[in-house]
């Protein structure tokens, strides 16, 4: 018998007056009993509409199937012949949006907890199971991997389980990409992400960071000297939007990426770390999607006494997972919607102390569908912060495709691929993840980074 | 790890390193910087490659000792590794098609106007230097820019070396005198790269500037080293470090330089307005 509860299992958290003063993780994760209650809910319809919301199309009433049996690792395999990294997708994924924006139990009360499930089994595999894989036998081929984020570690992952020789190539000194230097540690751990760079690196994939492609080494290098017969470029989009708006130069403006890797990747939030964070009391994070809510929230755990989201459409609009949305709130983070600063106002310093908003009204859809904030006539007001982060969005660094002759890119600075295998202008280059479609998420880079791997196998073998 | 094959100190405060780096020192151009982490726990900093050598695989760093990362680095000898260092990062300076440079550089932003001066000076341009100091003791590099620059005129603050006074000083005169240059290059304190281009900007002698802004990833994902460059954002690490000396927003870039000042050197949970009181 299913269970009929209408609300999901709740997840165990920590007391957000708690949490908003550590960098530990938030959820705690079910426990096998939940998870099998939880799994329980499933309805294990025929035509799983679940399925059709999840981009990689997970087998989802499979896997919940085995948990409600409490055959955890059977549901681990389930999840493993789709997804590279599920404990990553569980904590992180849309999953509102996606498989259980579709979940028929979600028509009356809640939909089934797809995301904790997978978060579970996948925790349960990590802790449970000793995962050191076989060796593949080596096929003799050698592919590169511009990228250690979410999308190159999955092509990497795929190609080696094949029998490529691969390396990844990768700018910064640690692997992992916006899983290590963007989404913080208490609401991604910083140790799962490592987990899986090693479990590349026991398949024998060679990763080499410090190696900014483009310049130390070019794509033409790679494929030529190197010896590499295909190259997939997953080098993300990194580069941050700002405003253009008086006085963003302030000292106190960080993009969020700048104040996301201060706290993230070189650990300013651990007492003696070498790297400078200011210290705030007022911060305004401008924005109103994950890497905003992450800013907000690393900005709260760092002492900020007041922490503001400003964000020019309603609430409803937020593109941030519901969850980010409902944690931010209840551990104080105060959103200001409806309002777009205009100026960032500076001391005698040149530091930030407030800035100057508007208040919008959402108008006609625009081409995106979504209503178009417009100002409200003479409602400006002084917002009193010293720090500012903008969260406004950002798009690919040019260093790939300024040194890649032949490689097309759009005017967004998005390498153009043509279609879902990922080949772009370049006969056996392959592009995907925020490269290719700009920032969007974890699942779709992996995603991108699978269809590529048969696209680069199929093209190699076809050779001989 | 990258090797450290050579240390040697250049002045009190300044030294320089030699660092096992072959990839990289196959692609180095004059103009491009490295970005190194000492230790595991350290900083990220630019530093900009004052020479390399190709066929030896190893890349030269001066640097000055100015707070806590810097001190991390030269706290490693000779024989010892530093933990990451990456590059050729940001674009090389353009020297194609110059004939007649007069290079101008100041303090620690010498060793970064050396390989230029060698590199223009390869190309067969003839090569003004102009190199200041604060006094004798903190000349540095002296033969090395002789040997690469048709003339060089040494300025320091107090005169206890060569000439006294200030690199616009010699700029100017050489500029009234018909020294006709295609251009000037300067790397140096923001302070003196302003006042170059004050200089130059009277005369309109093209100048290009090497800025040398705080950042962190050095690929541009942050958005920290970002400059105003003729009323628009720019990246230093990716469209720079060179950019058009009429064009950069000095007063802006001065201001956000001075972010971290207070942190690098003592105080580090000083608020950002207490800076002034906390450095007096
Ligand atoms: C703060 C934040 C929070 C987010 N939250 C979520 C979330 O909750 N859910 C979700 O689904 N998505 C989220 N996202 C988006 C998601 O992280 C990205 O869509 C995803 O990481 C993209 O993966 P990728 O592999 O394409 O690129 P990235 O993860 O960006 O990895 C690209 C890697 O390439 C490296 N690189 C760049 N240029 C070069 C070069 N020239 N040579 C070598 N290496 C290079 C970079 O250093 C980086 O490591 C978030 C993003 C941020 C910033
Ligand atoms: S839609 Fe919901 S109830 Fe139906 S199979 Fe998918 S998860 Fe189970
Ligand atoms: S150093 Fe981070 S963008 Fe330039």
């Amino acid at each position: 018998m299913p269970n009929m509860d209408l609300k999901k299992c709740p997840m165990p958290s920590q007391e957000p007056n708690v949490r908003n003063k550590n960098f530990k993780e938030v959820a705690l994760g079910y426990t096998p009993e939940m998870a099998v209650n939880e799994a329980k809910r499933c309805l294990q319809c025929k035509n799983h509409p679940c399925r059709s919301g999840c981009p990689v199309d997970i087998d989802i009433p499979g896997f919940i199937a085995q948990v409600a049996e409490g055959s955890f690792e059977a549901a681990y395999q389930v999840l493993a012949a789709s997804s590279a990294l599920p404990a990553v997708c569980g904590r992180v994924c849309p999953q509102e949006s996606q498989c259980e924006g579709k979940c028929v139990r979600g028509i009356k009360g809640e939909p089934v907890a797809i995301g904790r499930l997978e978060r579970f089994v996948a925790d349960w595999h990590r802790e449970n199971t000793d995962t050191t894989p076989a060796k593949p036998t080596p096929n003799g081929h050698k592919v590169a991997v511009v990228g250690a984020g979410p999308s190159g570690l999955t092509c990497a992952g795929d190609l080696a389980k094949l029998g490529y020789q691969v390396t990844i190539y990768e700018a910064l000194h640690v692997a992992g990409g916006v899983l290590m230097y963007g989404i913080p540690e208490f609401r991604l751990p910083k140790a799962i992400v490592q987990k899986e760079v090693n479990g590349l690196k026991d398949l024998g994939v060679d990763i080499e960071t410090n190696m900014v492609i483009g310049k130390v080494l070019t794509i033409d290098e790679l494929m030529g000297e190197y010896g590499c017969e295909a190259v997939y470029v997953a080098s993300g989009a990194g580069l941050p939007r700002f405003m253009d708006i008086p006085g963003e130069s302030l000292k106190g403006v960080y993009s969020a990426n700048e104040y996301l890797t201060r706290v993230n990747l070189m650990k300013a939030y651990q007492p003696g770390s070498r790297t400078p964070i200011q210290k705030s009391h007022a911060v305004a994070v401008v924005g109103g999607g994950n890497v905003a809510m992450d800013a907000a929230r690393c900005a709260k755990r760092l002492g900020a006494e007041t922490v503001y989201i400003v964000y020019r459409r309603g609430m409803a609009e937020l593109p941030a997972r519901r969850e980010e949305v409902e944690h931010a709130e209840e551990e104080g983070i105060i959103f200001k919607t409806l309002c777009n600063p205009v100026e960032v106002l500076g001391d005698e310093n040149g530091c930030v102390k407030g800035m100057t908003c508007v208040e919008m009204e959402l108008g006609e859809p625009d081409a995106s569908g979504r209503r178009r904030p417009i100002v409200k006539q003479g409602s400006e007001f002084t917002l009193e912060v010293d720090t500012m982060i903008m969260s406004l969005g950002t798009s690919p660094n040019p260093l790939i495709r300024s040194t890649t002759p032949g490689l097309d890119a759009d005017k967004h600075g998005c390498i153009i691929t043509n279609g879902p295998d990922g080949l772009t202008s370049r006969p056996f280059v392959y592009a995907g993840g925020d490269a290719v479609t700009g920032a969007a998420t974890v699942i779709l880079a992996m995603g991108a980074g699978k269809e590529a791997a048969k696209a680069i196998d199929a093209a190699i073998q076809a050779k001989q | 790890m990258f090797k450290i094959v050579k240390k040697r100190a250049l002045n009190p405060t300044v030294s320089e390193m030699v660092i096992e780096a072959p990839l990289i020192a196959k692609k180095a151009q004059p103009g491009q910087f490295i970005i190194v982490r000492a230790k595991a726990d350290s900083e990220r900093i630019p530093l900009t490659i004052a020479g390399y050598d190709r066929a030896a695989g190893t890349v030269a760093i001066i640097y000055q000792i100015v707070g806590g990362s810097t001190m991390q680095l030269d706290s490693l000898a000779e024989g010892e590794s530093v933990q990451d260092f990456v590059g050729p990062l940001g674009k090389a300076t353009e020297i194609e098609g110059l004939k007649n440079v007069c290079v101008v550089g100041g303090g620690v932003g010498c060793a970064i106007a050396l390989p230029v001066a060698r590199a223009l000076h390869e190309a067969g341009a003839k090569v003004t230097g102009i190199v200041g100091f604060r006094d004798k003791n903190l000349v540095i590099l002296e033969e090395e820019f002789a040997a690469c620059c048709d003339e060089l005129i040494i300025m320091t603050d107090d005169g206890s070396h060569g000439r006294k006074g200030v690199v616009t000083l010699p700029l100017e005169e050489k500029i009234q005198q018909g020294a006709n240059f295609d251009e000037v290059i300067t790397i140096g304190p923001l302070i003196m790269m302003k006042f170059v281009v004050g200089v130059t900007k009277k005369y309109n002698v093209k100048t290009v500037v090497s800025m040398n802004p705080i950042m962190v990833d050095g690929t541009g994902m942050c958005g920290g080293c970002r400059l105003t460059v003729g009323g628009k954002t720019k990246f230093a690490c990716v469209d720079g470090p060179d950019f058009d000396g009429f064009e950069v927003d000095f007063a802006e870039a001065m201001q956000r330089g001075s972010m971290y000042r207070e942190f690098e050197t003592h105080a580090r949970e000083a608020a950002c307005n207490l800076l002034k009181a906390e450095v007096q």
